[in-house]
């Protein structure tokens, strides 16, 4: 196996299911002849040429709007919004179009594409309000979507093979600071992951900690730190928050009973508040202390401004903190 | 008006003690400050004032019983306008009096913890249910109820003193630290621990004691990145001059004279010439003690105890050997007063004494180090060209690598070391 980056993963990803399907095409601002502005899609356009890798306008609604016909008329679309923080324009199409298709139709027709986007910020990632930010919990909350947010290089690919072979529209969120942070070895070939199951990223016995995407990184560090103090914290990367994998947070809450959730995203009415509330409705007699969740402030953005960026994020010193909080509790 | 009357914290890092012998009863007049109750802890034994004056109502605890800090005592009937003691940090109706040893005992950063586990007035009524204070998460009610356990033997660890889950899994797997199983009474003495007769294969219960160092140790060497390093001492002035002073030394102050009294000077004048030694580690500073308080480590039945020379560089040789035999005596009598205990800025402890000769002492926090005196052997060694016999001790520090380098330590050693070579029959003793 080669060691590759999380951006080389997911363009590999592409690349394989390309050559496999020949229904499989990709769109998007600058994905063609550029390759992508972080490079996700480098050297498809030479290989597949512009019809199968598309340069689109500077238009959301379009990019998505289009997707979805290419999917009813049975090919395999993986649309790429430059970032998370430009879709808005598409949301109807996405939300009023996409999703229900399936529904509106009954069960005659789906709209089986994939809606790539990279999202997230801070320190040295330098997001600030229209590069930054972390959307999932708009579409997770959307029946009839998907919302993928792999952690890892190994993840980006299987779960960006299991995105396009799906019957369904998924939302695949690639946070950027990993891109080109991670690296690892990713299984070569048809390597599946499967949507809506998460995976026990350190196994522990004192606390649960609940994440995803990026941040998983950060809690495990945490729960290093706090393994030295005899702490054992089991770290959770759900890896898809929409359909959320409820058996494995059944699993760990129950053999924890302490649970902190913890995304980059802000609180209000987010994942972790879904989380939470199966940690509670699912395993109330187990819960030794009260569920709690850390995220980012109720602040519009990721302020550009690298110090406030430190402040605006987690990292590992908040979550360690709050980790110690609970297992005081 | 009734006042409740609760556990003192009676010492630093002090949270439990165990009842002794009560020594008022119910319906008994008593005066302010009038010792109420003897309490038994990992440190010394302390008698309980009584923070006003009044009548004893109730006694709430049992003789043996095991308290935490803030758990109510007795209960005490005031007359009106009769408050509790004014400088106390209490509610009205509410007294936790300070301990009659020591005025200065509550240590920063100890707080009390508030009652916990056990009503104490079911105690006394053996058949009334068990009731438990404090918050009963889902986890602990449904774990109790599939055991069950009866939470009120669980001593909580949580937040406010609450029963965790892992409390009663630990209770279940019938680990120690479940101090609140019953505890046996204790005998009158605490020095004589039904502990330390057990036989093999029995599974002895830390006592408080034994519990307090195990805490001690562990976090010790978490805390302080321990460094070590040793001199050899020549301690044939001493042992000169101390053969010389011996005999009339202990018809004038009736204690044998030992090389512990040479050493502790010895200490005292390098811990000046090294302050950073005679130190404390807080955070982002290191804090240099005024006083040189010089900590001696005692071994006793079941564990050890630090009894404290305070400002031991003010002491002549004769000095130090009587307030140290002093302290030691009442170590081993089980006798420590809570003074006697606490304010150490450093620690020497005389393994040597039990024949040691190289020894890696853990620092007793938060201390800059620890110094060990090995027994004192007589070997060979290189004088000029020639090899003589001398009476060699070795002298092993341990020391915070964090307020320390191996520069400092090594001045404190060859301080000490120089001092003790130095000594002859003309050193003062008195």
């Amino acid at each position: 196996m080669a060691e590759v980056t999380y951006v080389e993963a997911i363009r590999s990803a592409m690349e394989e299911e390309m050559h496999r399907d020949d229904r499989v095409l990709l769109m998007g601002e600058d994905v063609g002849a550029k390759g992508g502005v972080f490079g996700a899609t480098a050297g498809l356009f030479q290989t597949f040429g512009e019809e199968r890798v598309i340069d689109s306008p500077l238009a959301e609604a379009a990019i998505v709007g289009v997707a979805i016909g290419c999917a009813l008329a049975g090919l395999r679309p993986v649309a790429e919004i430059q970032f998370l923080d430009f879709i808005p324009p598409a949301m109807d199409q996405i939300i009023s179009e996409a999703a229900k298709i399936r529904y509106r139709s009954n069960n005659d027709w789906s709209c089986p594409m994939v809606i790539r986007a990279p999202c997230g910020g801070g320190v040295h990632v330098h997001g600030a309000l229209y590069h930054s930010q972390s959307l999932e919990a708009l579409f997770a909350h959307v029946p009839g979507l998907k919302v993928v947010m792999p952690s890892t290089p190994s993840d980006a690919k299987g779960l960006l093979l299991a995105a396009i072979r799906d019957p369904d529209p998924v939302c695949f969120f690639e946070h950027k600071a990993l891109y080109r942070s991670l690296r690892e070895e990713v299984p070569e070939g048809d390597y599946v992951v499967p949507i809506g199951k998460g995976r026990v990223v350190r196994e522990g016995t004192d606390i649960s900690c609940i994440t995803y995407g990026a941040t998983v990184h950060e809690a495990t560090t945490a729960a290093e730190r706090l393994a030295a103090d005899g702490i054992q914290v089991e770290v959770i990367d759900l890896r898809t928050v929409r359909p959320l994998d409820r058996e494995i947070i059944v699993q760990t809450v129950r053999k924890t009973g302490k649970v902190l959730v913890a995304h980059e995203a802000n609180l209000a009415v987010g994942v972790g508040a879904e989380v939470a509330a199966i940690a509670a409705e699912e395993c109330f007699q187990q819960l030794d202390a009260p569920v709690m969740r850390i995220g980012g402030p109720e602040v519009p953005a990721i302020p550009f401004a690298e110090s406030l960026a430190e402040v605006y994020c987690l990292g590992p010193d908040k979550i360690e903190a709050k980790l110690r909080e609970l297992a005081a509790y | 008006m009734a006042i409740t009357v609760k556990m003192p914290q009676l010492g630093e890092s002090v949270t439990e003690g165990t009842i002794g012998s009560w020594l008022v009863k119910p319906g008994q007049q008593v005066s302010k400050y009038e010792s109420l109750v003897e309490v038994i802890t990992d440190k010394v034994t302390a008698e309980v004032p009584s923070p006003a004056a009044g009548t004893i109502g109730e006694l709430l605890a049992e003789e043996g019983q095991l308290l935490t800090v803030g758990q109510p005592i007795c209960t005490l009937d005031v007359a009106e306008g009769d408050s509790p003691e004014p400088d106390a940090p209490q509610p009205t109706d509410e007294a936790q009096p300070m301990p009659v040893v020591s005025p200065s005992v509550v240590a920063a950063g100890s707080q009390p913890i508030d009652p916990v586990t056990i009503p104490l007035s079911s105690i006394s009524s053996p058949p009334a249910p068990p009731q438990v204070e404090g918050f009963i998460s889902p986890a602990v009610g449904a774990l109790a109820a599939e055991h069950g356990v009866d939470l009120a033997l669980i001593t909580g660890t949580g937040f406010e003193g609450r029963i965790t889950k892992r409390d009663v899994l630990l209770f279940l797997e019938g680990a120690p630290a479940s101090p609140g199983e019953p505890t046996p009474p204790l005998p009158a003495s605490p020095t004589a621990p039904a502990a330390t007769q057990a036989a093999p294969g029995q599974r002895v219960v830390l006592s408080p004691m034994r519990r307090a160092i195990a805490e001690h140790m562990v976090r010790s060497r978490k805390t302080s990145p321990h460094a070590w390093t040793m001199m050899e001492v020549d301690m044939s002035g001493v042992a000169t001059a101390r053969a010389a002073h011996r005999e009339r030394f202990r018809q004038t102050t009736g204690v044998d004279l030992s090389f512990l009294p040479y050493a502790m000077q010895a200490t005292c004048r390098a811990l000046r010439a090294v302050p950073s030694m005679n130190a404390i580690f807080d955070g982002d500073a290191v804090v240099l003690q005024r006083a040189v308080n010089l900590g001696l480590a005692v071994s006793v039945p079941d564990g050890l105890i630090v009894p404290v020379v305070k400002q031991a560089d003010r002491y002549s040789i004769a000095g130090l050997a009587q307030v140290a035999a002093e302290l030691i005596d009442r170590a081993r009598a089980g006798k420590s007063r809570l003074e006697d205990v606490e304010g150490g800025t450093f620690t020497l402890n005389n393994a040597g004494a039990l024949g040691t000769v190289m020894s890696q002492a853990i620092i007793n926090q938060p201390q800059a180090a620890i110094l060990v005196m090995d027994a004192v052997i007589r070997r060979p060694v290189a004088i000029g060209d020639a090899i003589a016999i001398r009476p060699m001790m070795n002298l092993c520090l341990s020391f915070d690598h964090r307020i320390n380098d191996g520069a400092a330590a090594a001045k404190l050693l060859g301080t000490v070391k120089g001092w003790l070579e130095a000594v002859d029959v003309e050193t003062p003793v008195y």
